[in-house]
C-alpha cells in the first residue's frame, strides 16, 4: 500500500492495543512513546506507554527518570503545545520481566507454600529469563494485564529486541504448548519410572550422558513445582493469544531503510498476515528527505561546481560575503552531494519495497540530531498523527 | 591511542553490537582481511539470518563450512548440527545414528535447559580453535543483548550442572575463552546516541561478568564532516534570507535542495562526532577502528572489500 499519512491517527483513534515490533535499532521506543505522545496530545482518555528499558534520556525526556519498575504519569504541562493542554492523559511504565515472572507465579500458584517454593527455587532466575522466550511471552500478558485492568483507553507496548520476531507472535502458543508437551511429562514423571524408560529410549540415555541426571533431576524438581500452576498458565495463555487476533489490537511494524530491518519487516508483515494477526502500518523511520532523490537536484549540484564568476559575484553581494567562500562552498557543497543522493536513492529502492506490502506505509523524516527530548518528541508525533498531507 | 595491530594475532574474535551497526559487515571484513594476509579463516554466524551470506557471495551458507575465498570460509550456526556432531565426536555411543527426529526433542531440552543452546553454539566455535582447523576464528556473534549470555555459557553451566559430560567441557572453554592472548570481543557501533550507549555498557559488562577480553570497537558509517568551520558558516548564510532567495534566483530551487541535503549531512556528522567523542573519552584504553560510511549502493562483497581496506588504514 502506498504512503498513509492519517494511518496512525486513524488506529489512535479506533484500537486498544497497539504492539510496536521491528528490528533492532530502529527507533521502535522512540516510535512507541512518540504515538504516546500524539494521542495524549490530541483524543481524549488514557493512554500507556509500556517500553523496555528505553535511553535514559528519552526516559528523562518522559519525566520518568527514577521511577524503577512502577507506572507513572507524564505531567500535563509537558504535553502542553502552543499553550493548549493536552486532550488526554498519557502514563509511561517500564517493562520488568522478572518483576513479572514473580508477580505471574504469586497469581497462578495454588498456594503461598508453592509460590515461595518456586521462588525460592534456585534454578528459578535462570529458567524463567530464558525459557519459552520467556521476555516475548511476559510483554505480551503485561499487554493483556494492563488492558483487562481497563485503567487504559490505549495500551501501546514496546516489544523486547527479538532475536527473530516470531518468537514474540508465537510465545503465547509455545507458553500452552510447553505445558501440553513431552518435555514437561518427562521431566516430572517420577525418577524410576524415568530410569525404566531411559532403558527403551535411547534419548534419555544420552541427554543423561550429556547433561548428567543430577542436573536433569534439579530442573526436574522445578517443573513439577511449576506443573502445579498449569491451569492458569495456560487460560491465560490462551487469552494472550486472542489478543494477538482481537479487533481492538494493530501491530505496528518499525523499520528503518536499511536492508536488514527492511528485510525482517517484510518477513513479519507477511508472518502476520498467515496467523490472521491484524496489521496497523508499517512505519518507515529516519527516511531522508525525498526531493534528494530526483535527477533535477543532482544536476543542480553538477552546475554547482561550475558557476560562471558572475553569477558567484552577484551572490556573495546578496549574501554579503566574499565571492571566493561563496564559490568554494558551492563547489564543496556540490561535490559532496552525489554521495547523499547515492544513499537517497539506496533508501529510495528499500521504501519501495515497504510501500509493496500489504499495509498502509508511514514515514518519518531523519530529524537533525537523535531523539532525546520532548521537543524532538512531538515533532516526531505530530509528523506520525499528521491530519493532512502536508508537514 | 591503543594499538590495534595484533588484532588478528588472536585466534577467536567475537564480533558483536547493537542490532543494525553493521556488525556482519566487520565480521566479514575482518575475515576478509586475515585471509589477505594469508590466514586460513573461519567466519560463523550465530543467528543465521542469512546476513553473513549476503556479504559474500550470496551463496546459502550451512553448518558444513564453505570456502567463499581462497582461505575464507564460512558457516552458519545450527544448534541441532552442532549437538549431532559433539555427540559423534564425544558420546561414541551407536544410538547417535538414530539421534534425528531424537535431536528436536533435545532442542526442547536445550529451550528450557539454561545454557545448553548458547554452549552447543560456542562449544562448537571453540572446538575450532581448539583444534587449530583455522589460524582465526571469527564470529558474528548475537547482538549486545545477547552476547553476555553466549560467551557467557559455559561458566553458567559449570555453575549450574553438577556432573556430565557437558561440565567435564567447560574448563577448557573457559580458559580459552579469558585468555586475551586467545581470545576477543569486537564490539561494532555507530556514531549515533543508542549504540554508543550500548556499546559503553556492554564494555563494562563483558568485564564484569564474563571475562573476555574487550579486543577492539569499530566505529562504523562514519559521515565525513567535509566542510571547514568556515564553510559551515557560509552555508549557513547561503541557505537563510535574504541569499536563499538570492541562490534560488541566479541557480535555481534545485541548489537549495542541495545544499539543504549538505546543511543536514553536515550537522549529523556533528552530531555523530559528538557521540564519538564520548565513546573515544570513556572507553579511553581500547583501541577504536574508524571506518567511514562507504555510500555504496547496497552492502555485500564489494562493501566488505572497502570496509576491509578502511581497517587496514587504521593499522589492523
Amino acid at each position: 500500500m502506498a504512503v498513509d499519512r492519517r494511518a496512525v491517527r486513524r488506529l489512535i483513534a479506533t484500537k486498544e492495543m497497539l504492539i510496536v515490533c521491528g528490528s533492532g535499532g530502529t527507533g521502535k521506543t522512540t516510535v512507541a512513546a512518540a504515538i504516546g505522545v500524539g494521542a495524549a496530545s490530541t483524543v481524549p482518555g488514557r493512554t500507556l506507554v509500556l517500553t523496555v528499558d528505553p535511553a535514559r534520556r528519552l526516559a528523562t525526556a518522559l519525566g520518568i527518570a527514577d521511577t524503577g519498575a512502577g507506572i507513572v504519569q507524564v505531567p500535563a504541562e509537558r504535553l502542553q503545545v502552543d499553550g493548549q493542554p493536552p486532550r488526554g492523559e498519557l502514563f509511561v511504565g517500564m517493562l520488568d520481566t522478572q518483576a513479572g515472572w514473580d508477580e505471574l507465579i504469586n497469581r497462578h500458584a495454588p498456594d503461598t507454600v508453592s509460590a515461595t517454593q518456586i521462588l525460592g527455587n534456585p534454578l528459578y532466575r535462570n529458567i524463567t529469563r530464558r525459557f519459552v522466550h520467556s521476555h516475548d511471552y511476559l510483554a505480551m500478558e503485561q499487554l493483556h494485564e494492563l488492558h483487562a485492568t481497563g485503567a487504559y483507553d490505549l495500551v501501546i507496548i514496546d516489544t523486547p529486541p527479538s532475536r527473530n520476531a516470531l518468537d514474540l507472535l508465537d510465545a503465547p502458543r509455545r507458553m500452552r504448548e510447553f505445558f501440553g508437551g513431552r518435555l514437561l511429562k518427562w521431566l516430572t514423571v517420577p525418577y524410576r519410572s524415568r530410569l525404566f524408560s531411559a532403558a527403551t529410549q535411547p534419548f534419555y540415555t544420552v541427554a543423561d550422558r550429556v547433561l548428567g541426571s543430577r542436573f536433569l533431576r534439579d530442573i526436574a524438581d522445578f517443573f513439577i513445582l511449576f506443573q502445579r500452576m498449569e491451569k492458569g498458565f495456560v487460560r491465560r495463555a490462551v487469552e494472550v493469544e486472542q489478543l494477538l487476533h482481537d479487533d481492538r489490537t494493530a501491530f505496528l511494524v518499525v523499520s528503518t531503510l536499511d536492508p536488514a530491518p527492511v528485510h525482517e519487516a517484510r518477513f513479519l508483515v507477511a508472518e502476520l498476515a498467515r496467523r490472521g494477526m491484524p496489521i496497523g502500518a508499517v512505519v518507515a523511520n529516519r527516511v531522508l528527505p525525498q526531493i534528494i532523490r530526483g535527477r533535477v537536484a543532482n544536476n543542480a549540484a553538477r552546475q554547482m561546481t561550475a558557476l560562471d564568476a558572475g553569477v558567484v559575484a552577484d551572490l556573495a553581494a546578496a549574501a554579503d560575503i566574499h565571492a571566493s567562500d561563496v564559490a568554494a562552498v558551492l563547489t564543496a557543497a556540490g561535490g559532496v552531494f552525489p554521495d547523499l543522493a547515492v544513499l537517497a536513492d539506496r533508501e529510495s529502492e528499500r521504501q519501495r519495497e515497504l510501500a509493496s506490502l500489504d499495509a498502509p506505509l508511514v514515514t518519518l523524516a531523519l530529524l537533525d540530531g537523535d531523539v532525546t527530548d520532548l521537543d524532538a518528541l512531538r515533532r516526531l508525533s505530530s509528523a506520525l498523527v499528521a491530519e493532512t498531507d502536508s508537514g | 591511542m591503543v594499538e590495534i595491530g595484533s588484532l588478528l594475532d588472536r585466534r577467536l574474535l567475537f564480533v558483536t553490537g547493537k542490532g543494525g551497526v553493521g556488525k556482519t559487515t566487520v565480521a566479514a571484513a575482518l575475515g576478509e582481511l586475515a585471509a589477505r594476509r594469508g590466514l586460513r579463516v573461519l567466519v560463523c554466524e550465530m543467528d543465521a539470518k542469512g546476513a553473513l551470506a549476503a556479504a559474500f557471495d550470496g551463496r546459502e551458507l550451512r553448518f558444513e563450512p564453505s570456502e567463499v575465498r581462497p582461505n575464507l570460509f564460512a558457516m552458519t550456526m545450527s544448534t541441532e548440527d552442532s549437538l549431532r556432531e559433539y555427540l559423534r565426536l564425544f558420546v561414541r555411543i551407536p544410538l547417535v545414528g538414530r539421534i534425528g527426529p531424537l535431536a528436536r526433542t533435545f532442542d526442547f531440552v536445550a529451550d528450557a535447559a539454561p545454557g545448553v543452546k548458547e554452549i552447543l553454539a560456542i562449544g562448537k566455535v571453540c572446538y575450532e580453535v581448539r583444534e587449530r582447523h583455522y589460524d582465526i576464528v571469527i564470529v558474528d556473534a548475537e547482538a549486545t543483548g545477547h552476547i553476555v549470555a553466549q560467551v557467557g555459557a559455559p561458566a553458567a553451566i559449570r555453575d549450574l550442572v553438577q556432573v556430565g559430560l557437558v561440565r567435564d567441557q567447560t574448563a577448557w572453554m573457559i580458559e580459552m575463552l579469558h585468555d586475551a592472548a586467545t581470545t576477543g570481543a569486537v564490539i561494532t557501533t555507530t556514531a549515533e546516541e543508542m549504540p554508543v550507549v550500548e556499546t559503553i555498557e556492554l564494555v563494562d559488562t563483558l568485564r564484569s561478568a564474563t571475562g573476555v577480553d574487550v579486543a577492539a570497537l569499530v566505529a562504523n558509517r562514519l559521515l565525513p564532516n567535509r566542510l571547514t568551520g568556515r564553510d559551515e558558516d557560509v552555508l549557513a548564510t547561503l541557505t537563510a534570507q535574504p541569499a536563499r532567495r538570492a541562490v534560488s534566483e541566479a541557480i535555481g530551487d534545485p541548489a537549495l535542495v542541495v545544499l539543504d541535503a549538505v546543511a543536514h549531512a553536515q550537522q549529523r556528522a556533528a552530531v555523530g562526532a559528538r557521540h564519538l567523542l564520548r565513546l573515544q573519552t570513556e572507553i579511553d584504553d581500547v583501541a577504536i577502528a574508524l571506518v567511514p560510511e562507504m555510500f555504496a549502493r547496497s552492502g555485500g562483497p564489494r562493501v566488505v572489500g572497502l570496509v576491509a581496506d578502511a581497517l587496514a588504514e587504521e593499522g589492523l
